[in-house]
């Protein structure tokens, strides 16, 4: 059973949508930013996404970049996102990886995959590997039961939801505005009739919301029609602004409260 | 093998299209799509549209008449036999790229994409650049086909080639400064990519090179093998046989597979491309990308890259902007691997003794690129010995490098650019010169003098 079709299963029964926070591993370095993830959890996030970094973040707004940049220059590797892997488990909430792929073909998909299993990772969200490339990916996660998340976009064909949804486990991520991370001030309809047309071809896969949500009236109106409520860069700005693990735990509270706010509206 | 490669002028009408890539963009194990899914469904169209569009014979038509009058094709071979006393008793014959309009073979590429977006109803065109020749390529074909034009440009690059910044702008297009990264072309490539996923519906990414995701790298060597094709006929016509040797330099490997395609199938001729192996490729400090790197994924393609143990791209270095790339096409990657094509590294002083030696001895100024594969040819002709015939593609012309070339022969700053009668043999190099320059310049010296 997938770790995190059943985490975002159970929020489902609970009439809301789930929480998943986005950070890197090694901003502003690799101590500071598990502790965040950890603040992240015990302020109510279900799901940490650990950001690997990586010097061409093509898919990444400004924000984002910053942060990834000091990282790299620090020479942050899989160790140390494997380490931050074991802390999220730790405590409580699904840890999944959020890679460009070729930090991941460097390092060798079966042993990533190997390595990122006895560590208690869910699996891993790869922005830049579409399900045409996956071979190896697919072929490593089936072996070990690990969940998969490739994204679809508002420009996706109904083809293209339909193969790319049958390649996933866990969720698929609906990448809402096309363009890329970074906070926007509304959430755009694209979001909601791209979540609709995917449910229509994979109505058992749940569909996770990701790009431009910063605050709690967005995660609200994002959790009005997604499984789960994906924020970044809102999490990654209150680290570049020096708020550091508490900043991160206020920012998790105020985003869960969101995220449960459909369920009395 | 020097003689064996005679063929009937016959072949080369209906020059061969390659067996790859494949229906998807592989070139063996390399190329592919490594993108985000939101660019695929504008990959997708260009490649429907591309296929369509190379089949219709009124774009056929279009296109050879802007290569012929807005381009000047074909270029013209030359021989160059003051040049040629320098390897090795080798004839070296230069296909004249740096003749085209804009000075440079990004032209050849850009008349394609332009139609293809005008094809697709899309109304902005934006582009990456390095040394700035495919932004300038660019801006020139959006001015003749009314398109709006955004070209971006690292920070560092818009220093190092303020002349194209200021060309660029002349012909109305925007110039970004990109200021994240390394700031250089690969940075520009990323920026390039996020404004394209973000206005993708009003706008065309006009590539530069053969890399990136499919379908540019098969795209882009369609539009480049002209180069080739014209050389094989004009090598048969004037000498009735084929080179021994094609040589181009490599960045992304443009103009090297558009020089190479046409010859894959000669397998009588060597392939071989010259990558700026800067400081030296045991330095750490080049841009060698297949000499110096290994496989891996970048900018939307599997290809050889220089990476650090994370999987971290490493910062390329060349004193040519259009060659300081950390990745390369798929295709070179694959020409490489089967055998087809060998790579070998220049260092930016033999580059830039080739640069001189070309200057004074043929009355042509090259771009700093360019020189990379005169100086594999003046290694190659040595190898080779007497007699053999080597066909150097010279990308481009070098106004833009002047400045850069100046400062690397110690010719004075700006003010006062004065060579004198030959390169001034008493000054010191500027930093990063090493003894060949010096050793050259000293020999032409004496002999112009
Ligand atoms: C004159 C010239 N030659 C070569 C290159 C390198 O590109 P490619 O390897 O794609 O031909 C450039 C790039 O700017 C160039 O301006």
């Amino acid at each position: 059973m997938s770790a995190l079709g059943t985490r975002i299963g159970a929020a489902t029964a609970e009439g809301r949508s789930a929480l998943i926070a986005y950070l890197p591993v090694g901003y502003p370095d690799v101590d500071a930013s598990i502790a965040a993830m950890v603040a992240a959890v015990e302020g109510g996030a279900d799901v940490v996404e650990i950001g690997v970094p990586y010097s061409d973040p093509g898919m990444d707004g400004p924000v984002i970049q910053q942060a990834v940049d000091v990282a790299v220059r620090a020479g942050v590797g899989m160790r140390d996102v494997l380490r931050a892997v074991e802390a999220v488990a730790a405590a409580g909430a699904v840890p999944v990886v959020m890679s460009y792929w070729n930090p991941i073909e460097r390092y060798g998909v079966d042993r990533f995959a190997d390595d990122l299993a006895a560590a208690g990772g869910a699996g891993a969200i790869t922005p830049d590997l579409i399900p045409d490339e996956a071979g190896p990916w697919l072929a490593a996660t089936e072996r070990l039961g690990l969940d998969r998340v490739f994204l679809v976009a508002p420009s996706s064909t109904d083809a293209r939801l339909t193969s790319t949804t049958a390649a996933c486990r866990g969720f698929v991520y609906a990448a809402s505005t096309m363009g890329v991370t970074g906070t926007r001030s509304t959430v755009s309809d694209a979001a909601e009739k791209l979540v609709a047309r995917t449910r229509a071809v994979a109505p058992d896969l749940a569909v996770c919301v990701g790009l431009g949500v910063s605050d709690a009236d967005q995660a609200a109106e994002v959790a009005g029609f997604a499984d789960g409520v994906i924020v970044g860069s809102a999490y990654v700005r209150a680290m570049l602004d020096g708020r550091g693990a508490d900043g991160v735990r206020a920012l998790s509270g105020e985003l869960a409260e969101g995220v449960r706010r459909q369920a009395g509206a | 093998m020097t003689t064996s490669a005679v063929h009937p002028p016959e072949q080369r009408l209906e020059p061969a299209r390659p067996s790859w890539p494949d229906e998807t963009g592989h070139f063996g194990v390399f190329g592919g799509r490594f993108v985000p899914e939101a660019l695929v469904a504008a990959l997708d169209e260009l490649t429907e549209a591309y296929r369509a569009m190379r089949a219709d014979p009124a774009f056929q038509e279009e296109f050879a008449r802007l290569q012929r009058d807005y381009t000047g094709r074909p270029s013209p071979i030359t021989e160059v036999a003051r040049f040629a006393e320098h390897c090795g008793g080798a004839r070296v014959l230069l296909k004249r790229e740096d003749l085209n309009h804009t000075g440079s073979h990004k032209i050849n590429n850009v008349l394609g994409q332009a139609l293809l977006t005008k094809r697709i109803g899309k109304s902005r065109v934006i582009a990456e650049t390095g040394a700035g020749q495919h932004g300038v390529a660019t801006a020139t074909a959006a001015a003749l086909m009314g398109l709006s034009c955004t070209v971006y440009m690292g920070e560092e690059d818009t220093r190092r080639q303020a002349l194209n910044v200021a060309r660029m702008r002349l012909l109305g297009a925007e110039v970004i400064p990109v200021t994240t990264g390394s700031r250089t072309l690969k940075d520009a490539i990323n920026e390039a990519f996020r404004d394209w996923v973000t206005n993708v519906e009003t706008t065309n990414y006009v590539f530069g090179t053969v890399a990136g995701p499919h379908p540019f790298p098969e795209m882009v060597r369609d539009f480049q093998r002209v180069i080739g094709d014209e050389a094989r006929a004009q090598l048969l016509e004037r000498e009735g046989r084929l080179p021994d040797a094609v040589l181009a330099c490599v960045g992304g490997g443009s103009n090297a597979i558009g020089v190479f395609t046409a010859f894959v199938p000669d397998d009588g001729v060597r392939l071989v491309g010259l990558e700026a192996g800067g400081d030296g490729v045991d330095t750490g400090r080049h841009a060698a990308t297949i000499t110096g790197g290994s496989p891996g994924v970048l900018h939307g393609a599997r290809s050889y890259l220089l990476q650090d143990d994370n999987g971290q791209t490493i910062e390329s270095h060349s004193i040519s902007a259009g060659l300081d790339y950390p990745g390369v096409g798929p295709e070179h990657s694959h020409l490489h691997d089967i055998g087809r094509a060998e790579y070998r590294a220049v260092t930016d002083a033999e580059a830039m003794e080739a640069f001189a030696l070309l200057c004074r001895t043929e009355g042509i100024i090259p771009a700093i690129e360019s020189a990379h594969a005169l100086a594999g040819a003046m290694r190659l002709g040595q190898e080779l010995g007497p007699d053999t015939l080597l066909l150097v593609n010279l990308s481009g012309r070098g106004d833009k490098d002047v400045e850069t070339a100046s400062r690397w022969f110690g010719l004075g700053d700006r003010e006062e650019v004065d060579p004198g009668p030959g390169l001034d043999t008493d000054q010191q190099p500027t930093e990063g010169a090493v003894t060949q320059g010096d050793a050259v310049a000293g020999q032409d010296a004496g002999e112009t003098a």
